[in-house]
């Protein structure tokens, strides 16, 4: 189901039909590559400690997917087969390379606490499953929305977890003060009511967030519930 | 198409020719970014360094605050003696890397640059400290007064402590404990600042270290006394010698 390869379309089709237009929406909720296919968890559990660390993440996964889609599908029919894999890898790690050059030279704060994880995003499974099963099979627009679809599916996600974390953990959003000051209990201010969830800093947290995350999930979403 | 895509020589030429048009672009873009991205490093660290004298800087304005706090520098080598710079010798200073010398040079070879700020009529001395924590390097500036004794700021950094245990080193909550301590006991000998753990008896020359972050604690504790011990040296010889006034 999550790994289902779109048939070959007939040329005379639009890029926003219907089908196509699933591309975008399916991995959003039906085939959501985190809580469904279980791809890139381990960026999610990392980065998700500050909401934007979160944005910039999904951003740059997102950037990585459509263009990484977008070169192997143009290629599709001349890559050699043999080599394919590592045509993959070359074409993920060069657009990985730039991403993270263009982060140190425009956003230097964001690209320090991320530090590893813009270069691990080669690493993240989702990039080169979605070059293998769909744009090596299919045309360059399709495949841009594929990978635009599961690049917003895996960001909703590490935004969720990014909102979650920094509110209960830090009680900010976006480095901004959400909870009033005057809530949070602290040595300084013993007449606070809330104590800063340290536990939702550390990444167990996020993994059990997502667990979360995945139960709601299926409880609405009855179909994605395997059949024993 | 007439090629075979299954030959040898096809597999071969089509991944020279990757290599050469995936080498080519990163090299342009390497290149076009390089500029933007060593301001950036700069900048960051004259953040740090203005952080140690209680200055708030964002990365956009760090370099003008440099210019209008930091006033002069000296570098020292191992002895702390004082090298003679020909050049812009603030400008030679930041380019010395505290972690860097420390992990990539031996004891001897490591040169110290401290850096002499102005701040609301009084004068700064900030002394970048570099060292190991638990992970990989821990880094920051430790600021003293005009005394050469009691400290007006510290700001320190890691490359990957672990969040909410060791990674608290770069916290205000780490950070500000250290303002008012003294790297000198009362006959003057150097005692550095002490990581010790939290709860001990209070002192002049200690703060808390962080409870789960061991190791990080001990690391911060081993750069300040060895890297500060140079500045300490370079201090007596300097409130000895009148050329200060």
């Amino acid at each position: 189901m999550s790994e289902a390869t779109a048939p070959a379309k007939s040329p005379s089709e639009g890029l926003f039909s219907k089908k196509n237009r699933k591309l975008i929406t399916d991995p959003l909720n039906d085939s959501n590559p985190i809580t469904v296919q279980v791809l890139g968890i381990c960026s999610a559990l990392a980065v998700t400690v500050k909401l934007d660390n979160s944005v910039v993440m999904a951003a740059s996964v997102t950037a990585v997917t459509i263009m990484g889609n977008f070169f192997m599908s143009l290629m599709r029919n001349i890559v050699p087969n043999r080599i394919r894999i590592i045509v993959q890898l070359v074409v993920v790690a060069w657009l990985v390379i730039i991403v993270d050059q263009v982060l140190k030279a425009y956003v230097y704060d964001v690209s320090k606490s991320l530090s590893v994880f813009v270069g691990l995003i080669i690493t993240n499974c989702i990039i080169m499953g979605r070059i293998e099963a769909f744009a090596l099979g299919n045309k360059p627009g399709p495949s841009i929305l594929d990978g635009l679809g599961n690049g917003i599916g895996y960001g909703i996600i590490l935004i969720f977890l990014g909102i979650v974390r920094e509110l209960f953990g830090s009680g900010k959003l976006w480095n901004a003060q959400v909870l009033p000051a005057n809530w949070i209990y602290s040595m300084d201010n013993p007449d606070g009511w809330y104590v800063l969830n340290n536990f939702m800093i550390m990444p167990p947290m996020a993994l059990i967030l997502v667990g979360l995350y995945i139960w709601a999930q299926r409880a609405r979403n009855t179909k994605l519930i395997e059949a024993h | 198409m007439a090629i075979n895509k299954d030959s040898n020589a096809y597999t071969i030429i089509f991944a020279i020719a990757m290599c050469v048009v995936v080498g080519t672009s990163l090299v342009i873009v390497s290149q076009t970014l390089k500029p933007v991205q060593e301001k950036n490093v700069m900048n960051d660290k004259k953040q740090n360094i203005l952080a140690a004298i209680q200055v708030e800087a964002t990365l956009q304005d760090a370099g003008t605050k440099f210019e209008q706090y930091v006033k002069d520098a000296v570098i020292l080598d191992a002895n702390s003696q004082a090298v003679e710079v020909k050049t812009d010798v603030i400008a030679e200073a930041l380019t010395i890397n505290a972690l860097s010398e420390f992990k990539d040079k031996p004891a001897t070879d490591r040169r110290y640059p401290l850096f002499i700020c102005e701040k609301d009529g009084s004068r700064f001395f900030v002394m970048p400290v570099g060292g190991q924590g638990l992970w990989a390097g821990v880094w920051g500036y430790v600021a003293v007064g005009e005394d050469l004794n009691t400290i007006a700021g510290a700001s320190f950094d890691h490359k990957s402590e672990t969040p909410g245990l060791g990674a608290e080193i770069a916290t205000p909550f780490f950070e500000t404990q250290f303002t008012g301590k003294k790297i000198h006991d009362d006959n003057g000998e150097f005692v550095s600042i002490r990581v010790v753990k939290p709860g001990g008896p209070k002192s002049d020359h200690a703060v808390d270290g962080i409870s789960g972050g061991t190791f990080t604690s001990v690391g911060v504790d081993e750069m300040l006394m060895r890297c500060m011990s140079i500045y300490s040296k370079y201090f007596k010889t300097m409130s000895k010698s009148t050329a200060l006034n």
